[in-house]
């Protein structure tokens, strides 16, 4: 058992390799020092490339490249390039703080956005609020319009949990009954479902009978569905990370061929998840929340072609380049419409540089109709400022003959409720 | 949150209790024999076993997923090559790293930690962040009247009863076994009656990671391959191992058992969270009043 020493050749190993890693990183940055027009805006990417939210930053990372290049092919923002970079939080709020952080210290970007997941979001927000650089996120949590975070913190590209539920519960009730059981993920984003939804379906006469709680890095279900009572008429279910595909398989297994009751749920179950997969057979029929109709539906906007071949998505809701890589569509055009958000903002308020954040922030608060269109390809959104959150329409599809089909979509005046906050009297 | 008000009835209820905690007794038996095996002749800790899991799981979706033709072909397929694969890898590491550090116990565990870094980024690097699901080779389910089950998660209770055998039968039956249990015994008497204790070293090492590239192979339908998957496992993995006691196969056994019908009905009748708060209570105290484990010797 001889333990080896470290011999003369080991030291001078490693100055090699910090060369190399030294000219690596003279190669990376070199270009941006001989770009002609300007300096470029830097814009931060909190990225979920690693963790429970990899399926989804994959396919943001694609989404907000797609716009990017739009973006700059159209002059850039005030006439500048515009430069994306990405920094992996392995879907952690530790981690995700300390991205903020080197996005701003180390990078110099003068703002971060994209993050999805909300204990990511309610992880790094406070960050960003310290070190006041606009932070605008993609989270569809209800942390943001509660007065939970700060006046750097904005969500203006997609709407929140609370408004996709207080939306969509009257239909749920009229049309697929009233007695609800609920499973959701155990953290803040199921919470938000757990608790808003409650409140809806009670306002439509109806009844939450069971709430069922699932750590979101379970990796086994059928031990759960025992809990859903026998006169449950609604299943409503929302659930994500790696394991979703097997939660809905094993929803399958357990009712099989006996008798199941109506199945509502969040498309969290499936993104990124072929609907044709073997074992989900049993969804025909069931409906679906879609924030963004994965399957073009045949009366979808004028935009809709242009924004899929933009981002590489076929009709299906599948990459153009590999059928089985199922997009996470109803989230990623978030990522595309706050990058637009950042230009109209930044653009209303003459941005420069760091220095003008906080002019930056004003612009976007002062912001309110967002009309149709290719910078918006899910719909015309209403944002408010003093909440910092945007309002939009929301789609529910139906399980028809394995694909999904639009039945019904909300208008933006169905997901409206009354403000708790208003940031614009916080100081910054 | 106790249920019970309104749900299944007693009987059905506590029938699918029994199936789950039957089937989580089958996975954590496969997944902790070999870790059990590495520990008891090689007398290492291997940090690395769930990260052998998650390989042979990942494997398994690759073959399946270019073997044309039925599910079950590539499911095959899988079965045969993936815990070859890893095995292979195992007596790479071994010879490469284990081996240069003389199995040292403290240094096996930090050089394992580092190889299940290294293994798991190499997973996320080459075969991507998202689950893959693995076809099941067929799709019979059972329909109670009360629930469906699925007909493959018991198929994978008799694998583990097959493979646990035939691990039982080759150390006490063959030839091979009988010169690992020797080295077990004492490696300086076995080494001076001419057997190669370095060989048996990396053939028990390769033998535990192809092990536990079996049973994910097996438990891959009911789950989805994943870079991160080893976690679980090799965490349930140490609670089983730990309670048997470290490198006694029937105090595995045993241990997976009583986890594994633990977990399931404890899961049902109370909550998932629960019976993970027992189990890690359970080692606690195993190793409080019983530190050698059930079935383990006094070292």
């Amino acid at each position: 058992m001889t333990r080896r020493t470290l011999n003369k050749a080991e030291p001078s190993r490693r100055a090699v390799l910090k060369g190399i890693g030294a000219g690596l990183l003279a190669s990376t940055v070199m270009p941006g020092a001989v770009r002609a027009q300007g300096a470029p805006i830097k814009l931060g990417f909190q990225l979920h490339v690693t963790g429970i939210g990899a399926s989804y930053g994959r396919w943001y990372q694609r989404t907000a490249d797609a716009a990017l290049k739009m973006i700059n092919d159209a002059g850039g923002i005030n006439g500048r390039p515009v430069e994306i970079l990405y920094e992996d939080d392995g879907t952690d709020p530790k981690r995700g703080a300390e991205v903020v952080d080197k996005f701003v210290n180390k990078h110099g970007c003068d703002l971060v956005f994209g993050t999805l997941f909300s204990h990511v979001v309610i992880g790094s927000a406070p960050r960003a609020g310290e070190l006041k650089v606009p932070y605008l996120v993609c989270s569809e949590g209800y942390h943001v319009a509660s007065g939970m975070l700060n006046r750097w913190t904005l969500q203006p590209g997609i709407t929140d949990a609370r408004s996709q539920i207080v939306s969509m519960a009257p239909w749920v009730a009229a049309n697929l009954g009233k007695k609800v059981t609920m499973i959701f993920p155990d953290f803040a984003f199921g919470h938000d479902h757990r608790d808003f939804f409650t409140a809806a379906i009670a306002a439509q006469g109806g009844e939450v009978i069971a709430q069922i709680a699932v750590p979101p890095t379970e990796t086994s279900f059928t031990r759960y569905f025992p809990q859903i009572p026998a006169d449950t008429e609604v299943l409503y279910h929302v659930m994500v990370g790696p394991a979703v595909l097997t939660f809905v398989k094993e929803l399958g297994e357990f009712y099989g061929s006996g008798p199941k009751p109506a199945m509502f749920g969040f498309i969290d179950s499936l993104e990124a998840v072929d609907i044709a997969t073997p074992g989900l057979e049993f969804l025909e029929g069931s409906h679906f929340w879609e924030g963004h109709n994965r399957m073009k539906p045949a009366d979808a906007g004028e935009h809709e072609a242009a924004y899929r071949a933009a981002v590489g998505v076929d009709d299906n809701g599948a990459s153009v380049s590999d059928p089985k890589d199922v997009a996470t569509y109803s989230h990623m055009f978030s990522a595309w419409e706050t990058l637009y958000i950042i230009k109209a903002g930044m653009e209303a308020s003459g941005y420069q540089g760091p220095a003008d954040r906080q002019k930056f922030v004003e612009a976007v608060e002062a912001m309110t109709e967002i009309p149709y269109g290719i910078e918006h390809p899910q719909g015309a959104k209403r944002f408010n400022g003093k909440t910092h959150q945007v309002f939009g329409t929301q789609n529910i599809s139906q399980v028809q003959g394995g694909k999904l089909v639009r039945v019904h979509q909300t208008s933006i005046e169905d997901g409206l409720y009354d403000d708790a906050v208003d940031y614009t009297a916080q100081p910054f | 949150m106790p249920i019970l008000c309104n749900q299944m009835a007693f009987g059905p209820f506590l029938l699918l209790a029994l199936l789950e905690g039957t089937v989580t007794a089958a996975v954590l038996a496969l997944t902790a024999l070999g870790l059990s095996l590495v520990f008891g002749v090689m007398r290492v800790v291997n940090v690395a076993h769930g990260a052998f899991f998650m390989l042979g799981a990942v494997l398994a979706w690759f073959v399946a997923s270019h073997v044309p033709g039925a599910p079950a072909l590539g499911f095959v397929a899988a079965l045969v090559l993936a815990p070859l694969a890893v095995a292979a890898l195992a007596a790479v590491a071994d010879r490469l790293v284990l081996k240069r550090i003389g199995y040292d116990p403290e240094a096996t565990i930090v050089a394992t930690i580092g190889l299940l870094y290294i293994f798991e980024q190499a997973a996320l690097s080459l075969f991507g962040p998202d689950a893959r699901p693995v076809p099941a080779p067929f799709t019979w389910r059972i329909q109670f009247p009360w629930f469906g089950y699925s007909g493959y998660k018991l198929f994978v209770v008799a694998a583990a009863l097959v493979v646990l055998a035939a691990v039982w039968l080759m150390l006490t039956r063959s030839r091979a076994g009988l010169i690992m249990r020797a080295t077990q015994v004492d490696r300086q008497t076995a080494r001076a009656f001419g057997i190669n204790v370095d060989l048996v070293y990396t053939g028990t090492f390769a033998l535990g990671a192809a092990l536990a590239a079996l049973g994910a192979v097996l438990v891959v339908p009911i789950q989805q391959a994943h870079y991160l998957m080893g976690g679980d496992p090799l965490l349930l993995s140490f609670i089983v191992v730990i309670i048997g006691g470290l490198g006694s196969l029937r105090g595995t056994l045993v241990a997976a058992l009583v986890i594994g019908l633990g977990d399931g009905i404890i899961s049902m009748f109370f909550t998932p969270t629960l019976a993970k708060i027992i189990a890690t209570l359970a080692v606690a105290l195993v190793l409080v009043f019983r530190p050698q484990g059930l079935f383990g010797a006094r070292a």
